[in-house]
């Protein structure tokens, strides 16, 4: 357990209980005045609190793997297409209702998003094959992740009635109001296992620092860990999907920020990147309850892509200005 | 002995059949497209279709492990670039991954041994992307020793180095083979291979067409079959430069 490590566990918690005193009610815990205090803590922000951590968690360690797997420091979660596949799954839980009256859309969506990510893994293993290269398997993600949106795109356009319609578009967004404990009982073992198995994958992403050939001379079986990948990206992306809709960015920004703090090896970077993705998505979330907003409070995914691409944009540019590639800030 | 039977890869490498010694550098010459990084990448294990043709200590590589082979086998490719801007140290430290379990001890003697062969100390926290070309080649080198290999099979490894360096690098093969290990080394520099191998190996259209003692292997006969040019050696042995 490093140092970083460590304090980022220190922030994590410290920042879980004052989360949980904010939002449209705030809560003082020396003199709770609100009558339904103990409700509100547990049955709402709290779950919501562990959902943020959970999610936050799955896309920084997917984000940094993705990364260290394409050697490539503009990598993203998203592009292996797991997350468009359990977004298509969402959307086409919409017709679950018209065709099966008594499922319970609280379970249905977050089913079919999974079973979206199982689909794209799936076909990512069929797609993978035995050599293990990088570059096709990375093309044949990034078709998959072209294909589910097109195909998402007409779900919705084909949306059996406008509520539902706006209902799902909305929930695309990603956001973690309104959600509740059955929600973490979804996103919470694919989220842990996933980040595990990534863990598990870093030895071989140190490898590939100096190319596939020299991985493979080191003894790496490339195409175990590209399966390590799909496994551990799959479930750490395709469970925040479910329950959270699309959140972008943080599997982008969040290793960048951390990769300075550590020795800059892959496998060194991937728990650093859980937990501050965790952290990143605990506070973002607690801004977006707390900031006021005409009919409801500011969507997650939005908050974060608007802190994300500016972000985005200045790391272009220190590229641009010569500076290292790889997210160097010192 | 790491040795090679019939190896044939389409295309590349017709037939090719070698038997390699530890405790001497073994120089792989060869005109473009001659199949010599093809042979380096089958002796190293890393190409599916050579496989079962390269046996060491007559095990076939196929039926090894594949860490216990990258304990046996360390390959230094050409230039390869390092994806991450991580350190002198920690680059080397790479080198050491097939040895998992290994008492940290032990990893951490291997690496400072690395690090004081290539005269690196100096260099251990500098990060990778401030480096010379010729240091880089030293760093990637002692990545390579890092792991204590039985055998050090490097692509082009004086590449886009000045005289200097190229001499260090090579003085360094010829250290390793005396402790013990076979260094295989593909070179374009004829006159380094001249010089400094104990033994060349001249590939050409994918087939062995001269192998034995440097003089011999690379006589201005085999030149003007294989490289279809007019060459002359000059000066003494040992010292030997190549003359167009």
């Amino acid at each position: 357990m490093t140092r970083l490590n460590l304090t980022l566990i220190a922030a994590l918690a410290i920042a879980l209980p004052l989360s949980l005193l904010a939002g449209q009610v705030w809560i003082d815990p020396f003199h709770p005045a609100v009558a339904n205090a103990s409700t509100i803590l547990m049955e709402l922000r709290l779950p919501r609190a562990v959902l943020a951590l959970c999610v936050g968690g799955g896309l920084g360690a997917a984000g940094a793997a993705m990364q260290g797997y394409l050697r490539n420091p503009l990598a993203d979660p998203g592009l292996f297409g797991i997350a468009p596949c359990a977004a298509l799954g969402a959307v086409l839980s919409l017709w679950t209702g018209a065709i099966v009256p008594w499922a319970d859309a609280a379970w249905t969506l977050p089913l079919f998003a999974l079973i979206g990510a199982g689909t794209a893994m799936a076909l990512l293993s069929l797609i993978a094959g035995r050599e293990g290269g990088v570059a096709t398997f990375t093309l044949a993600g990034m078709m998959l992740a072209s294909l589910a949106g097109a195909l998402m795109s007409l779900a919705i356009s084909l949306a059996p009635s406008p509520f539902a319609l706006s209902e799902i578009v909305t929930w695309l967004m990603g956001a973690l109001a309104d959600r509740s404990w059955h929600d973490v009982w979804i996103a919470a073992p694919g989220a842990l296992l996933g980040i595990m198995v990534l863990r598990l994958a870093g030895r071989g992403l140190d490898a590939l620092l100096l190319g596939e050939a020299v991985a493979r001379s080191l003894g790496v079986n490339p195409a175990r860990l590209q399966a390590m990948l799909i496994v551990g990206v799959g479930l750490t992306v395709g469970s925040g999907v479910a329950v959270a809709g699309i959140i972008g960015f943080v599997g982008l920004v969040v290793p960048h920020l951390v990769r300075p703090l550590t020795d800059r090896r892959p496998s060194q970077l991937i728990l650093p990147s859980a937990l501050a993705g965790a952290l990143l998505l605990l506070i973002a979330d607690c801004l977006c309850r707390v900031l006021p907003l005409a009919g409801g409070e500011l969507r997650l995914g939005i908050a974060l892509s608007l802190i994300g691409a500016p972000f985005f944009l200045a790391l272009l540019l220190r590229m641009r200005r010569g500076h290292s590639a790889d997210g160097g800030w010192g | 002995m790491l040795a090679a039977c019939n190896l044939t890869v389409p295309k590349r490498l017709a037939g090719v059949s070698l038997e390699l010694r530890t405790g001497e550098v073994t120089a792989i010459c060869g005109p473009n497209g001659a199949g010599k990084s093809t042979l380096l990448a089958c002796l190293a294990g890393l190409l599916d279709g050579g496989v079962d043709a390269v046996s060491i200590g007559g095990t076939a590589l196929d039926d090894l492990h594949p860490e216990e082979r990258a304990r046996l086998l360390g390959y230094l490719p050409q230039s390869p670039e390092v994806a991450w801007d991580v350190s002198v140290e920690t680059l080397i430290s790479i080198g050491r991954l097939p040895w998992r379990g290994a008492p940290a001890g032990e990893t951490a003697e291997a690496i400072e041994r690395a690090i004081i062969a290539l005269d690196l100390v100096a260099l251990r926290q500098r990060p990778v992307s401030q480096l010379s070309g010729g240091e880089r080649a030293r760093v990637l080198l002692a990545r390579v020793l890092a792991g204590e290999p039985r055998w050090l099979l490097a692509d082009e490894p004086l590449a886009n180095l000045d005289l200097a360096h190229a001499a260090t690098l090579m003085a360094r093969f010829k250290a390793e083979a005396c402790t013990g290990r076979g260094v295989v080394v593909v070179l374009h520099d004829l006159a380094a291979a001249m010089n400094h191998a104990d033994r060349v190996v001249v590939l050409h259209q994918g087939q062995v067409f001269a192998d034995g003692a440097p003089q011999a292997a690379l006589s201005e006969a085999v030149l003007a079959q294989v490289w279809g040019v007019p060459a002359r050696w000059l000066g003494e042995p040992g010292g030997r430069a190549l003359s167009l």
